[in-house]
């Protein structure tokens, strides 16, 4: 495996700018606003867009977490023999009844994530509505989904692995692209 | 001692607690700690399990363990079929192995199972392709029960780790103790036990616990006491004068209790003889956790059941 850096550290700081004031341009300083980000790496971007919209608009929405494990399409009978995804924390500390959810991940991928997130999410309320922001689109969509807001569109292969890395994950910070190399 | 949860468990079945690495009671742990926030939504029910089928096979009475897993059943999605032997074949005279392999046929994902003879759970998990999970086989073991009291003291104590809890009763007939000497035992925590000693099993101390003939020696400092019913209907003589001696002698009272750590937690699996083996003022006090069992005992078995759903695990040996 070869692995490419995208973003380093300083460029993956302007798109969560940029993909903070997008947010801003679109919902606005709604009161309505709900980040929530999806499990695990979801959650802390989710956490910094929400300080920096707040920074801008002086009111910084509530961030929540939330777990797909249990809604995925790719456990239980569908996938025989497989290992359980551990389960984290779902936390909707405020009801998500009649906001605007602003839905948050790494990386956009096949879009079964997504299509999880949203079940999950309409389990607990019904939005008025919900958005997506992703740092980084891989394409590759399996399901009629599309994100509302992109950090970085990369092209790549479906043998290609695309990881973000966060540093309250992590320990590191910054986008790679892992390629085959042929040999 | 501190375990790192496993990935997955590593058997297709849970018999009991004697086959679980530490590791893999934590992963359980962890997994039904995210389970119980489900109750508390307002959709109590998640798709994990759709599309999959489970048969409560109840041939010895039950209302807690039946009702906790249809209740963690229907709240994984999981479709559920109720069996209790009086109105079975059984009583056309089935074999347990015929009326087994004749649900099996029917393609279920699951069986759980209770039974009045050891071993029966173990039996089954080898002849049968379905996930057996055991619920309660005679005086040999209960799983779910010891996990899910190991849950309610992890929620009120933190850690299992360093807990010091007595276990009083009657030893004897208890599958409740067995499973959960072998549990906490195995988790870093120091089992003390007590009864009549017509009510302790010889080799008892082999389990990892200590073993005392009074009460008041056995509660003296612990952190947790935990209660068992007198099973009256597993005697085929009282090993005992009577239930009023019992109460005498061994029952929780409120002034047995206060020799415990002042915030020691009483716990009792159900279902309780108030009077013989524990005293109402102290099964109503502040310091029992007897419902909150009752609530951690769905999200266990909710565990236990997804995370035996991913069938990743190996057949039970022969």
């Amino acid at each position: 495996m070869h692995r490419i850096q995208v973003l380093d550290a300083r460029e993956l700081a302007r798109v969560f700018e940029r993909l903070a004031a997008e947010i801003v341009e679109q919902v606005g300083d709604d009161e309505k606003l709900y980040m929530v980000g999806v499990q695990t790496r979801g959650v802390p971007i989710a956490r910094r867009l929400a300080e920096l919209i707040g920074v801008s608009t002086g009111q910084k929405p509530p961030v929540g977490a939330i777990d797909i494990s249990l809604y995925r399409d790719d456990i239980g009978p569908w996938r025989p023999a497989h290992q359980q995804p551990v389960i984290r924390d779902t936390r909707l500390d405020e009801s998500i009844e009649g906001r605007i959810v602003c839905l948050v991940d790494d990386v956009l991928y096949t879009g079964r994530t997504v299509r999880a997130a949203l079940d999950t999410l309409m389990d607990f309320g019904r939005p008025r509505a919900i958005r997506l922001a992703v740092l980084v689109d891989r394409g590759h969509r399996e399901l009629p989904i599309a994100a509302d807001f992109v950090g970085r569109t990369v092209p790549t292969a479906r043998a290609e692995d695309v990881q973000v890395r966060i540093k309250e994950v992590d320990g590191e910070e910054g986008v790679w692209l892992f390629k085959e190399v042929a040999s | 001692m501190s375990f790192q949860p496993a990935q997955r468990l590593r058997s297709k079945d849970l018999v009991g607690i004697d086959p679980l690495t530490p590791e893999e009671i934590q992963l359980i742990l962890d997994t039904a700690d995210q389970m119980r926030s489900i109750a508390e939504r307002p959709i109590k029910k998640v798709p994990a399990l759709r599309g999959m089928t489970v048969v409560n096979l109840f041939f010895e009475a039950s209302t807690r363990t039946r009702f906790s897993f249809e209740v963690a059943e229907k709240r994984l999605s999981a479709d559920s079929l109720s069996f209790a032997s009086s109105t079975s074949a059984v009583t056309k005279g089935e074999t347990l192995i015929d009326t087994a392999l004749n649900l099996e046929a029917m393609q279920p994902d699951f069986i759980v199972i209770r039974h009045q003879s050891p071993g029966v759970p173990h039996q089954l998990a080898k002849i049968l392709r379905s996930a057996v999970i055991n619920a309660g086989d005679g005086a040999h073991e209960h799983p779910t029960q010891a996990l899910l009291d190991a849950l309610t003291i992890r929620c009120r104590r933190g850690t299992l780790e360093g807990q010091v809890v007595a276990i009083i009763g009657d030893l004897q007939h208890s599958r409740v103790l067995r499973s959960n000497v072998l549990l906490l035992a195995r988790m870093g925590a120091t089992v003390r036990v007590a009864g009549p000693p017509s009510l302790i099993p010889i080799g008892l101390e082999k389990l990892g616990c200590e073993v005392h003939h009074r009460i008041e020696d056995c509660i003296a400092g612990v952190d947790v006491v935990m209660m068992l019913r007198i099973q009256l209907e597993r005697q085929g003589r009282m090993n005992f004068p009577s239930p009023r001696e019992f109460y005498d002698f061994y029952a929780l009272t409120p002034e047995r209790l206060k020799l415990a750590k002042k915030d020691a937690l009483v716990m009792h699996p159900g279902p309780m003889n108030r009077g013989v083996e524990i005293d109402s003022r102290v099964a109503d006090g502040p310091q029992s956790v007897i419902l909150e069992q009752v609530t951690n005992g769905v999200a266990v078995r909710m565990a236990v059941l997804y995370l035996l759903a991913g069938g990743s695990g190996e057949p039970t040996a022969h």
